[in-house]
């Protein structure tokens, strides 16, 4: 039992952090904002060097060949820094294309690890598809099967979305013999594991959204005088700021756990996600009111970056399950049974 | 990262639970706020050291077995399990035994830690004064130093355990002219010398949980001084770190109050009674930030074991156990409906009284320990860096 990290990966995390740091500053993710895409190529390349699409692709493919506890950390500055490129999409495309086939994995994943291809999953928990318009490869539900089509199989309807940096699609597909490539038991399951592993990544990106809202606020709050002082000395300030915290800290430890459930495939898997997902999910969207509250009118400006991360907050609450979806199925298991939901630490001998 | 137990922490679990097993009393002891139920609590603590549970992961020689913190949360999760009694003196083991293990010196450890692992000594904490309370650092109790001894002169207040325990540690101003935290030492006080006399105090469930202690002229040898003179201060801090942090509130007890939350709904709903559809929501929060404490608790003795540190984080864990508590009650009240306000005894009660008292003293969370207004302006400080002033 070890509930940390390694050095490695810790060290990994910090680059990508300085990374994006240094290379993707919040003018550049507005500015895709007014792009046709709303997404740059270029840069996608850039986080493939890196290793970010290719994270969960295996080394024979171009890969990284590592699993969700690596992985979590990385996903987490990628919301930090309110990165738009698909990289939710992508760590479940490329599981799933693994899991789906061999001639599929040989034709797509290392074109995907190299940043060269976008494979995206169309899922019946999520009314649109994202990014499903710069994706060369679409992976479409239809009950418990799953068809695979390129992208001039298929047409789109845009429908435009709170945030910007969100490009969200209705797909309109036909399908036949040909392009199924899973269906029954083998659908339902590798469906059933591309949900909870988009929303282990929406909930990673929870928590680095969260804490940049958190800095956000503290750094205004501590810049920012009223009645001669800094409002960050005011207890009603710093009492908002604490308890979202609390909050945000507590989810933490749902959202590494759960990384660990999907990497080991545990029996509890798809309620441990559900708890991150939802537990994480609210500390952001909360961190995103509070940090508005303590703005004041200054953060309700479009032109303040505080919205660029509270938006995005907003869109990864409603993508892969949204928190009353999360909460709903928890207690389903929790208190019907209808899932695995053992207490940890109670399920040994 | 790897949340498996290793067949060595699964033995560790087997013999813990075998030991509760065949050793905890079949039938709830009285409550440890009565006499009786205190002396019932100390016997019980004298079995639990006998077969060498008392505080496992202090070292052999003092009563313990050595283990790591791991194995003490499994430890508390099998405790918890098997109905075990509360444990009379946790101001003792969790709280002043950890303190002097770091500031004691050997003729302290040796001297104190032993019988406190046997609960031959029972210890009350005496920090809040009647002007000290969210303001510890006003503390007017003095203690002068006389040849040998100290001559300890105020009052103490709240001491839970007070009643009847036989050991006080507290903090005294022993620079008549400091300020504030400066000055102050911390000192432990018998109980059963001339010039103290403690008045017990009821608390909200009727019992007298915690008692007021006078000291008049109380001498006390100047080997009770614990840590340096003048310096108590810091000696205080690590001890309210243990309190708030992981040391008294265990996980194991929040996931068992879910556990019983789980329970009760699926009785009420099983027997027919319409539930309020949010509580089945509150419900599964419940038992998820259950959860979410014990996996924080992992990885704070994960990175603790990796020889790392924790410090003004113990302020988070204060306010999520106590508030989480207090939610867990409040939503088992609401199942019980009109059952909610009995008391045990009520025949009507059919064995759900435990909840009332269980709220009784989950509405003291957010008080003792420090408040939880005091622990946030803690994290918006020390952690998130906001100005004090
Ligand atoms: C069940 C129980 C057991 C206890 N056991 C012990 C014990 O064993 N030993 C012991 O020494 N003490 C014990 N206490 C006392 C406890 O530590 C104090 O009650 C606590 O520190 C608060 O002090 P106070 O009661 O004087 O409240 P006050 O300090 O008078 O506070 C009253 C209210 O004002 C708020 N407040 C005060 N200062 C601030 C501030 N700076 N910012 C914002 N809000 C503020 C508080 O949060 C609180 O809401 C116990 C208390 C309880 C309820």
């Amino acid at each position: 039992m070890n509930f940390g990290f390694s050095e490695d990966q810790l060290l990994l995390q910090q680059t990508v952090h300085d990374f994006l740091a240094s290379e993707l500053p919040v003018d550049e993710v507005r500015k895709l904002w007014n792009e046709d895409t709303g997404r740059s190529a270029e840069f996608w390349k850039r986080l493939a060097e890196i290793g970010i699409p290719g994270l969960l692709i295996s080394e024979d493919h171009g890969g990284l060949g590592m699993n969700e506890i690596d992985g979590v950390l990385l996903i987490e500055e990628t919301g930090r820094a309110a990165l738009a490129e698909p990289v939710v999409q992508t760590s479940v495309a490329a599981p799933l294309i693994t899991a789906l086939s061999s001639s599929l994995a040989d034709q797509w994943l290392a074109k995907i690890a190299a940043g060269e291809a976008l494979a995206v999953v169309q899922h019946d928990v999520n009314a649109f598809t994202s990014d499903a318009h710069v994706a060369d490869l679409l992976l479409l539900s239809h009950g418990d099967e799953i068809h695979a089509l390129s992208a001039d199989r298929v047409s789109l309807t845009a429908q435009p979305a709170n945030d910007p940096s969100q490009r969200l699609f209705a797909i309109d597909w036909t399908r036949d013999d040909e392009t199924r490539v899973a269906s029954g038991k083998a659908g339902r399951a590798l469906l059933a594991i591309s949900l909870d592993r988009g929303a282990l990544a929406c909930a990673a990106q929870q928590l680095g959204v969260a804490d940049k809202l958190i800095e956000l606020a503290v750094a205004y709050a501590c810049e920012r005088k009223q009645f001669g002082v800094q409002i960050g000395s005011f207890q009603a300030v710093k009492h908002m700021l604490a308890d979202v915290k609390v909050r945000l800290e507590y989810a933490r430890s749902l959202v590494y756990r759960a990384a660990h459930s999907l990497a080991r495939d545990t029996r509890g898997r798809s309620v441990d996600v559900s708890c991150a997902k939802a537990a994480a999910s609210e500390a952001a969207v909360a961190a995103g009111r509070i940090a508005l509250q303590v703005h004041g009118a200054i953060g309700y400006t479009w032109e303040q970056d505080l919205h660029v991360w509270m938006r995005r907050a907003w869109s990864l609450d409603l993508a892969w399950g949204n928190s009353a979806w999360h909460r709903a199925r928890i207690a389903d298991a929790v208190i019907d049974g209808a899932l695995p939901a053992e207490n940890f630490g109670y399920s040994a001998p | 990262m790897d949340l498996n137990y290793t067949a060595e922490q699964d033995a560790f679990r087997k013999e813990a639970r075998a030991w509760l097993e065949a050793n905890v009393p079949r039938e709830p002891l009285p409550s440890f706020d009565t006499r009786e139920g205190f002396e019932a609590h100390r016997a019980w603590e004298k079995q639990l050291n006998a077969g060498g549970w008392a505080m496992v992961p202090w070292p052999v020689e003092y009563g313990g077995r050595g283990a790591n913190l791991l194995e003490w949360l499994i430890f508390e999760e099998e405790y918890y399990r098997a109905g075990a009694p509360g444990r009379v003196n946790q101001n003792g083991i969790f709280l002043l035994g950890p303190t002097i293990m770091e500031y004691g010196t050997p003729e302290q450890k040796a001297r104190f830690l032993p019988k406190m692992a046997s609960s031959e000594e029972v210890w009350a904490q005496g920090w809040s004064e009647p002007n000290a309370g969210s303001d510890m650092a006003a503390i007017q109790a003095s203690a002068v130093l006389d040849g040998d001894h100290y001559v300890i002169n105020g009052q103490k207040t709240w001491a839970s355990r007070g009643a009847y325990a036989d050991w006080l540690f507290g903090m005294f101003r022993t620079d008549p002219d400091s300020e504030r935290h400066r000055g102050l030492t911390f000192v432990l006080v018998p109980l059963d010398l001339p010039g103290v006399t403690v008045r017990p105090i009821e608390q909200l469930d009727g019992e007298a949980g915690f008692a007021e202690v006078f000291l008049n002229d109380v001498r006390v040898p100047v080997e009770n001084q614990l840590g340096e003179v003048n310096r108590g201060w810091d000696v205080a801090m690590a001890t309210a770190g243990f309190e708030r942090g992981l040391m008294l509130r265990s996980p194991a007890r929040f996931q068992n109050t879910a556990r019983k939350l789980v329970a009760l709904y699926r009785e009420t709903a099983a027997s027919g009674q319409p539930i309020d559809a949010g509580l089945r929501d509150t419900v599964a929060r419940c038992w998820v930030d259950a959860e979410a404490y014990t996996l924080n608790t992992y990885q704070t003795v994960s990175h603790l074991l990796a020889g790392g540190k924790i410090g003004s984080e113990s302020s988070l864990n204060k306010i999520f156990w106590s508030e989480l508590d207090l939610r867990m009650h409040e939503a088992a009240l609401s199942l019980l409906g009109a059952r909610a306000e009995l008391l045990p005894q009520a025949p009507a009660a059919e064995g759900v009284g435990d909840w009332l008292d269980g709220y009784l003293f989950a509405l003291s969370g957010p008080i003792y320990a420090g408040t939880n207004e005091v622990q946030r302006n803690i994290i918006a400080e020390r952690i998130l860096g906001l100005p004090r002033k």
